[in-house]
């Protein structure tokens, strides 16, 4: 409890314990800056080529199994083989988490377009669309919540994967603190977590409100539409 | 902090290293000859042991847990969110949290990497148990089975495929989660990873050891799925 309260007092005093420290503040910004950039690049590779191959409705195989191996690579391993590689630094970590933020967005991104109704693109189809418009007006509409979610679980699970790349010596980021409890204390550790545990729901929330803004209005009305939940992976805490 | 150090001066060319070693080439075969049976082979035991004890008291708490919530419903929103709570906790602040309390030692891991197995474990077996179609339960007790009976010999195994993909994800999870462990109890595959970057980023190290905890991690899955096709046959059609 003392633990918690002096967890608040840290973040009141904006994570500075002694002059010349950084503050909170300046490490939760570098924190999306690395977590940011990693999110872009790995929707910018996997959500055009799941959204792709969703269409085709072929190579589902790929879709699902790229995801089912990326969900079982520990995060801490794919970061030491980076740093091996790559060398230390904000290269190195970038590409690990794009590495383990690109699967479950491919894997969403597949299953919401190939789930949509088939009999609606039928319509489509049979209207005369041409495949782009398919994709663009039918598709990519109906299958946005379900992109959402995949997105949302890896920018929550790259946001706090980011922490634990401290350890591997890239510096800037809140893990900073929560890696170096001999001067923050528990304290100052558990105040670091709420306040990664924070950004990614600020994150999350954020994300919600573009999902919300994206969406066009006749699937908004419809609140009491269900979405279909399979397939979708479960987020690993970093 | 570990930071890039400007000269590259390698120290562990006392074990009697070659040129490669010692100019710390991407990866030296001799390196792993030497070090396999003194530091790679008892990192990968204990990581596996760690694992497993995680998964094992992870999967009786979560069962208990499920079975309890099955029976009497209002239990499933306090589980439910204090399971998710505790998931949501990066697992370094986590592990730094518990440290104090019962030391820098394997029980600090244990406990830690029990809590993330909850709320996976919890949700499926629950899932898989609600799952179960009322005709068949109805059936089951129509035929005299006693409720336990038709817990343990109708629900429990048509509960099966969910709850082995709970173990599956729970399982790949803790692997994962179990090296950030070696931060805090120095065992675990995690250690060499540590140690390597500690001493000026030996590459060979780095590689061996992060790529013996992706490959510990698929074939874990990969069991896991055979074991999975054996214990429930009638849904090997899918």
């Amino acid at each position: 409890m003392n633990n918690l309260i002096g967890a608040l007092h840290f973040i009141g005093r904006d994570g500075v314990n002694q002059p010349g420290e950084p503050t909170l503040v300046h490490l939760a910004l570098k924190h999306l800056e690395i977590a940011g950039a990693a999110m872009l690049v790995a929707c910018l590779i996997s959500l055009p080529l799941g959204v792709w191959l969703g269409h085709l409705r072929r190579f589902s195989f790929l879709a699902i199994n790229v995801a089912n191996i990326g969900r079982a690579l520990p995060e801490l391993a794919v970061i030491a083989i980076g740093v091996a590689v790559i060398g230390l630094g904000f290269w190195n970590v970038l590409v690990a988490l794009v590495v383990l933020a690109v699967p479950p967005m491919l894997t969403t991104a597949y299953v919401g377009v190939a789930g949509v109704d088939a009999d609606v693109v039928d319509a489509a189809r049979g209207m005369g669309m041409r495949e782009l418009e398919i994709l663009r007006a039918v598709e990519l509409p109906l299958a946005l919540p379900i992109i959402f979610a995949g997105i949302r679980i890896a920018a929550v699970f790259v946001i706090a994967t980011a922490t634990i790349t401290s350890l591997a010596g890239y510096s800037g980021t809140l893990g900073d603190i929560i890696a170096n409890q001999a001067s923050y204390r528990v304290s100052g550790v558990l105040g670091a977590a709420i306040c990664v545990a924070g950004l990614a729901l600020a994150t999350d929330g954020a994300f919600a409100l573009l999902q919300r803004a994206l969406t066009p209005r006749g699937l908004r009305l419809d609140r009491r539409r269900r979405l279909p939940q399979a397939g979708l992976p479960v987020p690993a805490p970093d | 902090m570990p930071s890039l150090p400007a000269v590259v001066i390698p120290n562990f060319t006392a074990g009697g290293g070659g040129a490669c070693e010692s100019q710390n080439h991407l990866f030296c075969i001799d390196w792993v000859r030497r070090n396999w049976s003194g530091v790679l082979a008892p990192a990968l035991g204990q990581h596996v042991v760690l694992t497993l004890i995680a998964v094992g008291i992870g999967f009786v708490l979560a069962l208990g847990m499920a079975l309890a919530a099955y029976r009497l419903t209002w239990l499933e929103r306090p589980f439910g969110i204090g399971t998710a709570v505790l998931y949501t906790i990066p697992s370094l602040a986590l592990f730094e949290i518990l440290a104090p309390f019962f030391g820098p030692t394997r029980t600090t891991a244990e406990i830690a990497l029990v809590g993330y197995t909850l709320l996976i474990l919890f949700r499926n077996i629950l899932t898989g148990l609600r799952e179960v179609p009322a005709e068949v339960r109805d059936t089951a007790r129509g035929m005299g089975m006693s409720p336990r009976q038709s817990l343990f010999r109708v629900e429990l195994p048509l509960a099966l495929p969910a709850i082995m993909a709970g173990l599956r994800i729970a399982t790949v999870t803790v692997i994962s989660l179990a090296t950030v462990a070696a931060y805090i109890c120095n065992q675990g595959l995690g250690a060499p990873i540590f140690t390597a970057i500690n001493e000026n980023v030996f590459k060979t190290e780095l590689i061996c050891a992060g790529g013996l905890a992706i490959m510990l991690a698929i074939v874990a899955d990969l069991l896991l799925v055979g074991a999975q096709r054996l214990l429930t046959p009638w849904a090997r059609s899918r």
